[in-house]
């Protein structure tokens, strides 16, 4: 059948995995049920331990689901070290169901597959080896990719059941009072693991850094743990962030940002009490320097900035420009270190982040979002997942879900590389074009014509470049050409769920 | 694309003629001229090569409303022929020659431009030169190079060989090239052709570029050589005029319209004679207004 989105979603997907097709991105307003977890009361004595095989035997059996963090990113040495064992033991049919996975945990993966370990798997996203595997039919079962805001629905709804949450920490007490704040492999932000502490049956932390009681401030609770698990390392603080994340120098993404700059400056949001979230990639990020000066310039200040935080967003805060920082994830050691030390740097889960099932999100309370994309169509619908050459190679984040605020911007150079980055239609649909306003590239901006008041106050500024969508696509086709339609299996190796937990896409396996 | 005499030249930004992802993303940043190299910045194993590249990217390339200039090797080399050719060839707006020391050498570059006009059925004319100046030579002999051909865009102050040419190098207060920069400047503006100023290539000094660009314009000169994309906007804002130069240019653009309307000859703002130099300062101030975005289209005032 055909959904929203126009994508064509097989009838035999949507029964075996017993989901809707998409919709619409309105939410509504519907009544739902959260579930409850499994709770093995406890004094809170003898919750240290040295094997996590011992504690793997006493909590996982074959079928179950198991989760971890992505918040060391390629840093990580807790997930190897878990699945070590769970391999070494032999369990069978597990479901994996991460915030995200990082490269280094592709070859595990992977192996764990190939020996019948995991036989399912969730996640936000996927890079390198493993999306290969995967777009290749390395997994019988389709992958589910959800947004970090769909996946907290999905937790609270029962649609992920997490049996036993594997969650390393750089700083725990002996009852499992934990931050990711102090220690050495610190990362900041625990905001994704706060949703698998607070619904798993069972929460293990693992750590190398065992603290006096009580740890504070204590962002996993000692209400929610069972094991404490004494580790050499849990990461290396080197490979979890950069010191500080650096401004690009490539004047390409440094006019993009610009450009993005004027956009937001004329728009009807800037504005005292503007909010704003910006991605990590280059010219995302350096449209904040922008920003700064216009704010500065014009006496603007923002209420908060949402989102994965690095240090030049901290450094706003620091200087006054902006309020309050609201933060699901870190990406750099700065900014780590700030929300230590700054009470108005506040760390938040992932379903206050950006839950479309519960009372209202932040996500909702945004002005101004600025992300990036592979592919965007005429349609502006947008592709975060997915290469040129249809492997997967991409998360979905909080792209859906940042989405929503009142100006989403996307911004991509025109090609890359002979690769058009404007298409007539992306490979696979991840943000539905109606959550799209803006799209900026270096040789123009389209926006999207249901804004109507953005088309308004963005076409008489002078010198930016405002035009057509198609005339976007056209000039990137003029410059690469067209290329020869990508070949698929019928097989789907993923679903692509939008924030709803409706399906907006499905992944084939690509045909070689 | 086809040469003008007269347009905005404040930033003329230098790509290396080797290098094709530079090349296709160079007329995405507003300079006013683009510079493709294919002297300094191109190896000897890589000339023909270039050579090619920049004769396709000529023909194929969107570079916006830039001007596009190519240096050329210089006529001492085994390359210059060649290189004349395919830019003439690809139909280029302006070609600078380097380490130009006498009218001699221009003369040689406009009988060669028009040769090969001929030979490919290009309009004569359509392409204009400009000369790097380079040398004490040069420098002693920049009248007679500025005023050597109609075809003369302009003149430019290169740094680097001059200084090298002078047994000094560059220094932070730009003493050095005080001589030079004046000598060129006067040149060009007794010719009625353009000057530029040399580039400034420390990205990190963002002071030392202000500090130096200021100077510059405070001389007189039309524009700047850049090595950056990032250094545009710097030349820009240092080149902007101000609210009240703004507003005085249109004043004299109402006063000609004025006495136009009055079929007078004589153009008079409060009292006082508007003459030729005036009148061509506030066509400046207002092109480059526009240019820069400080004016919208009725002529409001959009700067801070």
């Amino acid at each position: 059948m055909e959904n929203k989105a126009a994508r064509h979603i097989p009838e035999t997907v949507l029964k075996s995995l017993a989901l809707k097709p998409f919709s619409g991105v309105e939410i509504g307003q519907p009544e739902v049920n959260y579930i409850a977890h499994q709770v093995n009361v406890t004094t809170g004595e003898n919750k240290v331990v040295d094997s996590i095989a011992d504690v793997i035997k006493k909590t996982l059996k074959d079928g179950m689901t198991i989760s971890f963090h992505h918040h060391f990113r390629n840093g990580d040495y807790v997930f190897n070290k878990v699945m070590d064992q769970i391999i070494a033991l032999g369990y069978r049919n597990l479901t994996l169901a991460p915030s995200s996975l990082t490269g280094v945990m592709n070859d595990k993966i992977i192996a764990a597959i190939k020996q019948g370990v995991i036989t399912n798997i969730t996640s936000s996203g996927m890079r390198g080896s493993l999306g290969d595997f995967i777009s290749h039919g390395g997994l019988k079962q389709p992958v589910i990719f959800r947004s970090h805001g769909n996946r907290a629905r999905s937790i609270e709804e029962g649609e992920i059941k997490i049996d036993v949450a594997f969650l390393g920490v750089p700083a725990a007490d002996p009852a499992g009072n934990a931050n990711g704040q102090t220690g050495k492999a610190v990362f900041g932000s625990l905001g994704y693991a706060l949703m698998d502490a607070q619904y798993a049956n069972h929460v293990v932390l693992l750590t190398d850094n065992i603290v006096d009681y009580p740890c504070t401030p204590a962002s996993i609770k000692q209400t929610q743990v069972d094991y404490v698990v004494k580790v050499d390392e849990v990461g290396d603080p080197d490979k979890i962030g950069t010191g500080a994340t650096r401004f690009t120098k490539d004047p390409k993404e440094l006019k993009i940002a610009q450009m993005v700059n004027q956009v937001i400056v004329n728009s009807p949001y800037f504005k005292n009490g503007l909010s704003f979230q910006t991605g990590t990639g280059g010219a995302a990020l350096a449209v904040s320097r922008y920003l700064r000066q216009s704010m500065l310039d014009q006496h603007v200040k923002a209420s908060f900035a949402l989102g994965g935080i690095t240090k030049p967003t901290c450094d706003l805060m620091d200087e006054g420009i902006v309020d309050k920082v609201m933060d699901v994830q870190d990406f750099d050691k700065g900014s780590a270190a700030s929300m230590a030390a700054n009470p108005n740097h506040v760390e938040i889960d992932a379903s206050w982040y950006a839950d479309p099932h519960n009372k209202g999100a932040v996500v909702n309370n945004l002005d101004v979002a600025i992300l990036s994309a592979l592919q965007i169509d005429t349609k502006f619908n947008v592709n975060v997942m997915t290469g040129s050459d249809g492997v997967i190679r991409g998360a979905i984040g909080g792209h859906q879900d940042a989405a929503n605020a009142k100006m989403t911007i996307i911004t991509a150079p025109l090609v890359r590389g002979r690769n058009a980055t404007i298409v007539p239609d992306v490979a696979t649909v991840v943000t539905p074009g109606s959550s799209i306003d803006v799209v900026v590239t270096e040789r123009g901006i389209a926006i999207n014509p249901a804004r109507r008041d953005l088309v308004a106050a963005l076409t008489k500024v002078p010198g930016l470049n405002v035009v057509s969508i198609e005339a976007l696509q056209q000039a990137a086709e003029a410059r690469v050409g067209k290329p020869k339609p990508l070949a698929y299996t019928d097989q789907t190796v993923a679903v692509v769920e939008y924030r709803d937990g409706s399906v907006i896409d499905v992944i084939k396996a690509v045909k070689d | 694309m086809s040469y003008v005499q007269d347009r905005l030249r404040r930033t003329m930004m230098f790509v290396p003629g080797n290098n094709p992802a530079m090349i296709k993303d160079a007329g995405i940043y507003g300079a006013d001229s683009i510079m493709l190299d294919l002297e300094d910045s191109v190896s000897l194993p890589e000339k023909d090569a270039a050579r090619l590249l920049v004769y396709e990217a000529i023909k194929t390339v969107d570079f916006g409303d830039s001007e596009v200039v190519v240096r050329v090797n210089g006529q001492d080399t085994p390359y210059y022929d060649e290189d004349v050719k395919a830019v003439v060839k690809a139909g280029v707006d302006v070609i600078r020659l380097p380490k130009t020391e006498s009218a001699a050498m221009v003369h040689q570059l406009v009988n060669d431009v028009e040769a090969a006009e001929a030979e490919y059925g290009i309009e004569k004319g359509s392409i204009g030169v400009m000369a790097a100046i380079e040398s004490a030579k040069g420098v002693m002999h920049a009248m007679e190079i500025a005023e050597a051909t109609s075809l003369m865009m302009g003149l430019a102050v290169s740094g680097e060989d001059y200084t090298s040419d002078m047994h000094t190098k560059r220094y932070p207060d730009g003493q050095e090239l005080l001589f030079a920069r004046n000598m060129v400047l006067q040149a060009a503006r007794a010719a009625g052709v353009y000057a530029f100023d040399t580039v400034f290539s420390n990205m990190n000094d963002t002071e030392g570029f202000y500090r130096e660009t200021n100077y510059i314009h405070e001389l007189g000169f039309d524009g700047k050589s850049l090595v950056n994309p990032r250094q545009i906007e710097m030349v820009n804002s240092v080149f902007n005029p101000s609210q009240a130069d703004i507003e005085e240019a249109f004043n004299v653009q109402n006063a000609i319209a004025e006495a136009r309307a009055k079929g007078s000859g004589v153009i008079s703002m409060n009292g006082k004679m508007v003459d030729k130099p005036i009148v061509a300062k506030a066509s400046r101030v207002l092109a480059t207004a526009k240019a820069s975005h400080l004016i919208d289209e009725e002529g409001n005032y959009l700067g801070k």
